[in-house]
């Protein structure tokens, strides 16, 4: 394995430009400390490397994961680059490392710790994106619907090809708080579906019509739990309470 | 009576229905309608209770003509009555559903009138949320037993899910309790449902456009404790209903007194949690882990072992075949290890595929050694802190009044293991 220099890279955050920090430590044949986007705090111990992005560079990068670990691999890093793991673009490094090694066989190697950290954190990252296709809740806004969502990796590239398909027939979009990434899909002859950056989104007022449904859901949701099998522990346990300051059945007046 | 006090009752007369899932059939979705299906089903909330809140589950109607003993909405009982319009039904449906509240609709109903009528007045609505509305969501329906066959089969057509209530474990319990209905009322449709799904998948082999019958199979469910029969009758009749039915799901209801009836439990009798706890147990171990009823219950040990899980208590009672090494066990045996659940089985066998497992490789792989050690060895060795020789001990070491001294009130007891999740999704992983 690769020593590790002192050197701290810093970048612009995006995909891209954590591939190009990846063709650096190439470059480099040592391992830096850290890798951090350039909007993190900056910490003064160490040398920094401002790598900069090339999406030419970017992309060769990207086609040698697929051909020369694994199309398996590259998909391990696409999504890893999406998770909340802790220094995750050193991770996916070391991860790299191995499977230029060990080419396609990497994936299978799941008692190693860079490969079981970065199995653990897709898992996280797939079981919080289940958890929005489960709990996000849609608003009707008068012409489009709207969701707002707070999760802790990047689900929402994730989710939305299931509420195309679904919502072929609505307009909506869905905004990632925590992230500031949001996603439009219009309908029509060709129907327009894009992803979009915001630090915020406003929504109009709920209408009445509005009201009643989010009322008769209310309604519906705690009628039907039998009163003789209250048993909140377990409803915690199958829907985190992190969910629920947005979903509608928990968003009630204070009166 | 506005839309509020009707959902409100229909909802409430619906809600000692178990089954809720929402599995079963991936359905693309297709253009200009609202909604598909994915086989895995998705929850969309859970109620206070704990269970999985993933179809609108109401009643059509809750104004019966029959008279069961154990049931909220039987004729005798003094009780609002109310009856949904098609439109009613297929407005929250539709609403709820492009909200992301709902995967679909299960619609059951209260006899009205006679059973005939009944199945129109839901064809009615069903036609609709279909054909007018558009839904291509998913549809789970009751059979209403003793309807024409023509009628459960029409029904069916607009249905992923067709479901007809055994109601109880055996043909003695009913003639007692439910003195309206018989155990071949009941068995008709489900066999009728049967032979339908068996004909209907080879017209879709031979032309492609067939209309699909009940696509995500039928599935049934029984009350618990209500009636005399012991857990093993329970288990064999489960057996035989997937077997000779085909049915996709047996689900269970703890009995829970709501009517002070002398062939009844007292009203103050708490539902058999643990109970249900169990036969959901040992429904997964003759659904997904290749265990016989007779393997699990027999005539020595007519009832589960309140400490033990049925895979647990098979295991301790079969030492004979333990301790298995986890690097060469056929899969087959891996899956009857405790605390090797399915997923983690399937990941031992493609991990040593690649070296040889340790211990601490095991727990990578998501094994609960705090179970299975008794049972496994890695590479010769073994990471029992017990000898080996007395299952007693064993036993005690692995029951779950042993697992860090739980209580032993039975809603807390469900948290270990969830049987309300979809299927497929977390009950795989289930470490049983
Ligand atoms: S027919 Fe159904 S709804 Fe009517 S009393 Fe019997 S169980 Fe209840």
């Amino acid at each position: 394995m690769l020593d590790r220099t002192n050197l701290v890279y810093r970048y612009d955050g995006s995909y891209q430009g954590f591939l190009c920090c990846v063709a650096e430590c190439f470059a480099d044949k040592r391992l830096p400390q850290g890798v951090q986007p350039l909007d993190e705090p900056q910490a003064t111990l160490f040398s920094i490397k401002v790598v900069e992005t090339r999406p030419e560079l970017a992309r060769r990068v990207e086609k040698s994961l697929v051909q020369r670990i694994s199309p398996e691999a590259h998909r391990m890093v696409r999504d890893g680059f999406l998770t909340c793991m802790e220094d995750k673009e050193l991770r996916l490094i070391r991860f790299i490392l191995l499977g230029y090694q060990h080419g396609a066989k990497v994936t299978g190697m799941t008692v190693n710790d860079d490969v079981h950290a970065v199995n653990k954190a897709l898992l996280y990252l797939k079981n919080e994106a289940h958890y929005h296709v489960e709990f996000i809740r849609f608003a009707d806004c008068g012409g489009f619907l709207a969701a707002m969502i707070t999760p802790n990796n990047m689900v929402l590239p994730l989710i939305v090809g299931h509420f195309c398909e679904r919502f072929n027939t609505e307009n909506f979009v869905i905004f990632d708080k925590s992230h500031g990434m949001g996603f439009v899909y219009q309908t029509g002859e060709r129907p327009c579906r894009e992803f979009f950056y915001a630090d915020s989104l406003e929504l109009p007022e709920p209408s009445e019509e509005e009201e009643k449904f989010r009322n008769l859901w209310r309604l519906f949701y705690d009628t039907i739990a039998v009163e003789g099998r209250i048993n909140h522990k377990l409803r915690r346990g199958n829907m985190p309470m992190r969910y629920w300051p947005n979903m509608t059945e928990f968003q009630r007046d204070p009166d | 009576m506005d839309i509020f006090e009707k959902l409100e009752i229909l909802t409430d007369a619906a809600k000692y229905d178990v089954a809720c899932t929402s599995s079963g059939v991936d359905r693309p979705a297709q253009k200009g309608k609202l909604g598909n299906a994915v086989k895995a089903g998705i929850c969309h909330s859970f109620a206070a209770d704990g269970r999985c809140i993933s179809l609108l589950k109401v009643l059509m109607s809750n104004d019966c003509a029959f008279d069961c003993t154990y049931c909220v909405n039987r004729r005798s009982q003094d009780c609002r009555r109310t009856t949904f319009t098609p439109q009613e039904l297929c407005r929250l449906t539709m609403e709820f559903y492009r909200r992301n509240y709902i995967e679909g609709l299960f619609l059951s109903s209260a006899v009205v009138k006679n059973p005939d009528y009944t199945c129109e007045l839901m064809l009615t609505a069903l036609k609709a949320l279909r054909e007018d509305y558009g839904f291509w969501g998913y549809v789970h329906v009751k059979a209403i037993p003793g309807a024409s066959p023509r009628l459960t089969e029409k029904l069916g057509l607009y249905a992923d899910r067709m479901s007809v209530n055994i109601e109880l474990p055996s043909g003695q319990s009913l003639k007692t309790l439910a003195p309206q209905k018989s155990k071949e009322k009941i068995l008709a449709p489900m066999g009728q449902i049967r032979d339908g799904i068996a004909q209907n998948s080879k017209e879709i082999v031979r032309y492609k456009a067939a209309p699909r019958f009940v696509p995500a199979g039928q599935s049934t469910q029984m009350i618990i404790g209500a009636s005399p029969e012991t857990d093993r009758q329970i288990l064999a009749l489960t057996e035989g209903l997937y077997k000779i039915y085909r049915l996709k799901r047996v689900f269970f209801s703890a009995y829970m007194p709501v009517v002070a009836d002398r062939a009844l439990p007292a009203l103050n009798t708490p539902p058999p949690l643990l109970r249900e706890h169990r036969l959901y147990q040992a429904d997964w171990l003759l659904r997904f882990y290749g265990f016989s009823a007779g393997e699990i219950l027999d005539d020595e040990n007519p009832d589960f072992n309140p400490l033990l899980d049925p895979k647990c208590n098979w295991a301790v009672r079969h030492m004979e075949h333990f301790p298995v090494e986890v690097n060469t066990a056929p899969y087959e045996m891996l899956l009857r290890v405790p605390g090797i659940g399915v997923k983690s089985a399937m990941r031992i066998r493609a991990a040593r595929r690649q070296g040889r497992l340790d211990f601490d490789g095991l727990k990578k792989l998501g094994v609960v050694l705090k179970r299975a050690r008794y049972f496994i060895v890695c590479g010769g060795k073994s990471a029992s802190p017990l000898p080996m020789d007395n299952p007693a001990v064993i036993a005690g070491a692995i029951s779950e009044r042993g697992l860090g001294q739980q209580k032993m009130e039975p809603p807390e007891q469900l948290s270990l293991f969830s049987p309300t999740r979809e299927d497929g999704v977390k009950c795989l992983t289930g470490q049983i």
